[in-house]
């Protein structure tokens, strides 16, 4: 089952090398252009709406690739209609994370495997952010927390593993160390997150 | 001549300030404030960059944050704001042939901005107030975290950039439609179809059906119809953040005068949408349209041609500004109680429709400059396609954050930081308007000789690697989980944070070169003659031959 990790090496790869496609092209297109040797040719008015109907292909074409190949999106749509196994329910206040009424701690959180889980979070005053990371820091999830509104993220772990929380989002300099270490663990999976075991950072 | 000599007198002779118009004087005084302002967002930029590699001990957390919140205010208000105003001042009066409306609210609107970008400055340096750009609910309103006096500082600071902005929009506006003394009233009608672009539609529409053009010779040129409909979003994203600020405004002044509010009276999420409307016209709208026309302009200024596809590009523009209105939930995709259909509409599928409007730009500036083939590499050209290749990159870069699957986890992280906007930023942007200030430098300068074009070399090539080395290892580390607006105090992602910097110093060594190039070149004498009273009594652009000796 596709990843974060999976996600972002695909993205690497693919970003990399339309970067470097781009960067080649506006090369060779600067050499060109100060070449006296051949004249311009005409560009005709279809290879423009060709070129355009690329980019509409393009655009559309990415969302539904993902749609397609990221497990999440689909879960995120459906999620009002997916009854969880569990739902763990957070609060923030004064930059804080408080669950079962104490503030959160290491191995405060553990989630079934290839289960729906759902985590819902309630922001009492500022917009924070919700997001679980491996023990390498790359990101699993993240969500807004907003006061006053419905903060609510789906999610199905297929691999196991001990995971930090941190807020994703700024609340003030107060805030800025909203971090804390190996809430979450998962267990019961076939397959360990090689990148996520306690103990390793890598 | 000396080294001295040439700094105080400039380069054989320097500016001659006497020689200026008023129109030339206040268009310099914005674009040289701009420039300095540019300056001060570099060198905070540095200041955060140091302390993403190992935490400086004399920026403590309220000081970094506050840094981060002044750094695009000072970067986007100060600074680009005032160069692409000081520029349009001159370019709209210059492009339509008759004289700028009001120098006098021209020399109002620059200094309102200056002014105003300084006090928003230092409600920051000062009082460390530090809600951030994205001033999310309640943040600002936090008076347990800032001082509210700070705060007051800060939104009395921005009101008077929108205020200034105002001045522009009328300026604007106004030059467009008003008719000169001594001639023949100008008819609005026709002004504002074609400002509006609406004849380029029209005429694809009548060519479709084969009837002859609707309008052969277009009222307005195609820049200055990138320029009026980019204001259209400008005045709409003054409105927004003015509301904001009377908003938090409201809430300082109550918790100064002791009747402390309740901030839960304001919806955060619907407070965020109205914010993000607003904001996002500047990043999604008057950006790229102001672009694409400052990319025509440039193509035709340095070819001597017309633009390939003058319709299309017409047509372009009045989507972009549509396209523009309907775009702003791409900032919401990690909020969950955001309709998913908002996120679906707005935040991915009209969002796309960026590459496909700042797709034809780039195809039709690249079309227009390699139809006049052979051409010199000159200053504006080089910059030229440096800018197209930072929106090349960093176009893509937002539309891959705009989407629900990667956004989830890209979303504030190094990600939207670096590839996306610090690359349309310095990169895009940046480099298109050094373009533009490479091709006006002999206009507004009444001719003045560049001091060295090794210096002008060094520029390009220092800010456009620096720009874009900085993006790449920023998006690398944004791969590895990276979050902006986060501090991290273990060295996580160190290496990445010492590639950026030293690609970060070549930015900002790349604009110490350029202003001593410049400085050189006009000499102090001419640059501080800018800012007094012009010696010309007219309202033409340029002087007069005669003026000029």
């Amino acid at each position: 089952m596709t990843d974060s990790v999976d996600v972002l090496n695909a993205l690497k790869i693919v970003y990399t090398i339309y970067t470097l496609s781009v960067i080649s092209l506006i090369g060779w297109f600067a050499l060109g252009l100060v070449n006296p040797k051949g004249k311009p040719r005409i560009v005709k008015p279809s290879t423009f709406y060709a070129y355009v109907g690329i980019l509409i292909t393009v655009g559309v074409a990415i969302h539904i690739v993902t749609f397609n190949k990221i497990p999440w999106v689909e879960i995120d749509f459906k999620r009002d209609s997916i009854q969880p196994a569990e739902v763990y329910k957070i609060e923030m206040k004064d930059h804080r994370y408080i669950f079962n009424g104490q503030d959160i701690k290491a191995g405060d959180i553990h989630i079934p495997c290839n289960e729906y889980v759902l985590f819902e979070v309630d922001s009492k005053d500022l917009t924070y952010g919700f997001g679980i990371f491996r023990q390498n820091n790359s990101m699993v999830l993240q969500m807004q927390v907003v006061p006053g509104n419905k903060n609510d993220l789906m999610w199905k772990f297929h691999k196991n593993g001990v995971y930090h929380l941190r807020s994703t989002e700024y609340s003030g300099p107060a805030g800025a160390h909203m971090y804390i270490k190996d809430v979450f663990e998962v267990s019961g999976c076939n397959e360990d997150d090689k990148y996520s075991q306690k103990g390793a950072d890598k | 001549m000396s080294f001295f000599n040439t700094l105080i007198n400039g380069n054989e002779g320097g500016l001659k300030e006497e020689t200026l118009t008023p129109t030339q004087k206040v268009t310099l005084r914005a674009v040289i404030v701009g420039i300095l302002y540019y300056g001060l967002s570099a060198f905070e930029g540095m200041m955060m960059r140091a302390h993403a590699i190992s935490p400086l001990p004399m920026l403590d957390d309220s000081h970094y944050f506050s840094v981060m919140t002044v750094h695009p205010i000072v970067g986007i208000f100060g600074s680009t704001y005032l160069v692409v105003f000081g520029a349009f001042t001159f370019l709209v009066p210059y492009l339509m042939k008759k004289p700028l409306y009001s120098i006098k609210l021209a020399n109002y609107t620059w200094g309102f901005i200056a002014i105003g970008a300084l006090l928003a400055w230092l409600g920051g340096f000062i009082w460390h107030y530090a809600p951030l750009y994205t001033l999310y609910w309640p943040l600002p309103v936090d008076f347990s975290q800032y001082d509210a006096v700070g705060g007051l500082v800060f939104i009395v600071g921005v009101a008077l950039v929108m205020v200034g902005t105002l001045g522009f929009i009328y300026n604007i506006f106004a030059t467009v439609f008003y008719t000169e003394d001594g001639h023949e009233k100008r008819p609005v009608k026709p002004l504002l179809i074609s400002a509006l672009g609406i004849d380029g539609m029209l005429n694809i529409l009548y060519k479709m059906t084969g009837r002859e053009p609707y309008s052969k010779e277009p009222a307005v040129s195609l820049p200055v119809v990138a320029i009026f409909r980019g204001t259209i979003d400008t005045f709409l994203d003054a409105l927004v953040i003015l509301t904001c600020g009377i908003l938090i405004l409201v809430y300082i002044i109550g918790d100064l005068s002791g009747a402390t509010m309740d901030y839960t009276s304001v919806n955060a999420l619907l407070y965020k949408n109205f914010f993000w409307w607003g904001l996002d016209l500047i990043a999604d709208g008057l950006v790229l349209i102001y672009i694409a026309g400052s990319w025509y302009l440039l193509a035709m200024l340095i070819t001597g041609k017309k633009l390939f596809m003058q319709n299309i590009a017409r047509a372009a523009l009045l989507l972009e500004l549509i396209v523009s209105w309907a775009v702003w939930s791409h900032h919401l995709l990690a909020d969950q109680g955001q309709p998913n259909m908002m996120k679906l509409v707005s935040g991915e599928m009209v969002t796309a429709f960026e590459l496909v409007t700042q797709g034809i730009a780039i195809f039709i500036t690249l079309v227009t400059l390699w139809s006049a083939k052979p051409l010199k590499m000159s200053n504006e050209l080089k910059f030229l396609l440096g800018g197209i290749l930072g929106f090349m990159l960093a176009v893509p870069a937002g539309i891959i954050q705009a989407d629900m699957g990667l956004n989830r986890i890209l979303h504030n992280t190094q990600w939207v930081a670096g590839p996306h906007f610090h690359v349309a930023i310095l990169v895009g942007l940046t480099m298109t308007l050094y373009s533009a200030i490479y091709i006006l430098w002999p206009t507004l300068t009444n001719g003045v000789k560049l001091y060295s074009q090794k210096m002008a070399n060094y520029h390009f090539w220092a800010h456009l690697i620096g720009g874009i080395g900085m993006g790449a290892f920023m998006g690398m580390a944004a791969m590895d989980g990276m979050l902006r607006r986060t501090l991290y105090m273990e060295g996580e992602y160190q290496t990445y944070m010492i590639l950026a910097g030293i690609c970060g110093f070549l930015l900002l060594s790349a604009w110490v070169v350029f202003l001593v190039n410049v400085l050189m070149s006009v000499g102090v004498k001419g640059l501080l003659g800018v800012f007094s009273k012009s010696k010309i009594d007219t309202k033409d652009l340029v002087p007069s031959q005669e003026e000029n000796k």
